[in-house]
């Protein structure tokens, strides 16, 4: 068996924490379904600790005035919107 | 009977003249085109329409292409048979029985079936590759860096490139030629600014002075092939039967093949999917309804709106690659997924350059397996997830590779894949252009 077995509550919280509705029997297809996979993923433990030299430069470019979207074009997709802003629900 | 390979039928024009001129391309429809809807292949983005095109359309309409039509596609890349789509399953032009392979089935089943002369994918863990070599067509996944992801919606952007999909290697190294380049809106192609290097040789793009299609000479006597060994044993008989076939084929042409093991390979689908699920938990979480996609409604709290427009617009496969990455991303478990699969994708990093240190290009069998029935697959993630062995250590290593047909075997298309060094494109479409011929 896996060193990290699933059940429903760990599915449950892992889907609050990525904001996603789930009914419950998606919950327990996941939790065998994440078992399986976690065990599988349990080979990277044997991975030795290798040094790599990220070949990354940084990109720099002068902060100035650009053309973007219209405020109309970047409302466009929006289901509501409420005096040109984006309309969300209460926050709290 | 439709193979579905397009979610939206719709003519794109281009100019009048350009090197693409008369030509049809279908484009992977999760590659942003202004005014035209761009679902990614889920509901969530059902009625989404892009206010601007990604830099590759806007390369294809300088080319003077035609675009006819945005390609089906597994969920938001996800997938490798292009039935997690939330617009029904693409059938395989080959086999109708069969599935076109995935993510960018669409794309390839409508080369195939000539519904297109060409066609962009998207290639995150071998979602070009893995649906020509289904479908019986070339794809091409170049280097990392080399073509602009600017528009493409993403998924894992550390590991994806768009890349060409087309009926013969010097149509898709043509197409290469034109969406390739430097975009001052995607860093990860920039090589004229910043850094130590920036006056150097390195300070140009590899593709300024590159002709990928002339480069389609079959000319390959004297290229060292490198046979990665420990891809073979995986494999159905029958795909490597085709494959060693293809190899004496190059060796007739005055190739030489040597045998290659990359030990790290072992370990590369576990550590492509927790980099992948991760980026994506991270990607995806743009996806609240508000701005653009389903709207989860305005009852409740903010929390509650998002999760069920989750619930609602994302299908099987995106939530439960959202709900791993962010397993393997939270407290407690970073530094066991997360953290080991970063140093797996710096040990295949390693492995493949002594391998170039031996050979010009390696070869596997792009897939392990024949394209699987229609139905057949879905039922088991993890079995699908193992279907992408031989791809998936190229996206770890940012290398560019190409599948080329290598015949068939009880009548279903079997792909030899050629992998090349760092902006070795030249070499690969070189080397697959003999295979062909």
């Amino acid at each position: 068996m896996s060193e990290t077995p699933v059940d429903a509550e760990d599915v449950e919280h892992v889907a609050e924490l990525a904001r996603v509705d789930l009914d419950d029997e998606e919950v327990d297809a996941f939790a065998a379904q994440f078992a399986e996979i976690l065990e599988y993923f349990e080979a990277l433990d044997e991975v030795p600790e290798v040094e790599s030299e990220a070949d990354l430069v940084n990109v720099m470019r002068p902060d100035e005035v650009r053309e973007s979207l219209s405020q109309e074009e970047a409302l466009g997709n929006a289901a509501e919107t409420e005096d040109g802003y984006f309309k969300g629900p209460r926050v709290s | 009977m439709s193979l579905n390979a397009f979610i939206t039928e719709e003519t794109i024009a281009g100019d009048a003249d350009g090197p693409l001129a008369g030509t049809t391309v279908a484009v992977k429809d999760n590659i942003s085109t202004e005014g035209v809807r761009t679902t990614c292949g889920s509901a969530m983005l059902e009625s989404y329409v892009p206010p601007y095109d990604a830099t590759v359309v806007e390369r294809l309409k300088d080319a003077g292409a035609t675009i006819v039509g945005k390609a089906n596609m597994d969920e938001f890349g996800m997938g490798g048979t292009t039935e997690t789509s939330a617009y029904g399953p693409t059938k395989n032009p080959v086999d109708e029985g069969h599935v076109p392979g995935g993510s960018s089935g669409g794309s390839a089943a409508a080369v195939a079936a000539g519904e297109a002369d060409l066609a962009l994918g998207s290639d995150t863990g071998g979602s070009v590759r893995n649906p020509a070599a289904f479908c019986g067509v070339v794809g091409l996944k170049p280097t990392y860096g080399l073509v602009s992801r600017y528009g493409l919606v993403a998924y894992a952007n550390s590991l994806e490139q768009i890349g060409p999909i087309a009926r013969s290697v010097e149509d898709a190294a043509a197409l290469l030629d034109v969406i390739s380049g430097p975009d001052p809106r995607d860093s990860t192609t920039r090589f004229d600014v910043g850094g130590e290097d920036a006056e150097s040789e390195t300070g140009a793009h590899p593709a300024t002075d590159s002709n990928y299609a002339a480069a389609a000479d079959g000319d390959v006597d004297g290229t060292t092939v490198g046979v990665v060994t420990d891809l073979l044993d995986g494999a159905d008989e029958r795909v490597v039967e085709r494959f060693e076939a293809a190899l004496d084929d190059l060796r007739a042409q005055g190739a030489e093949t040597v045998e290659v093991s990359l030990e790290s390979v072992e370990h590369a689908v576990q550590a492509y999917y927790v980099i992948a699920m991760s980026e994506a938990s991270s990607n995806l979480a743009r996806f609240d309804g508000v701005r653009y996609g389903e709207s989860g409604g305005f009852e409740g709290n903010w929390n509650d709106a998002f999760a069920r427009a989750r619930e609602e617009g994302f299908g099987e496969e995106v939530k439960r690659r959202v709900l791993l990455g962010t397993f393997a991303l939270s407290a407690g478990y970073h530094d066991k997924y997360y953290k080991k699969a970063q140093d797996a994708r710096a040990w295949v990093k390693r492995d493949f350059d002594d391998a170039f240190e031996e050979a010009d290009v390696l070869a596997t069998p792009t897939m392990p397996v024949l394209p699987p029935a229609l139905g057949d697959s879905l039922d088991d993630p993890l079995q699908l997830y193992l279907m992408d062995a031989n791809t998936v250590p190229v996206n770890l290593a940012n290398l560019p590779a190409i599948s080329v047909p290598a015949g068939e075997a009880d009548g279903l298309p079997v792909g030899l894949q050629l992998i090349g060094p760092k902006f070795g494109e030249e070499a690969i479409v070189r080397a697959a252009s003999a295979v062909e011929a």
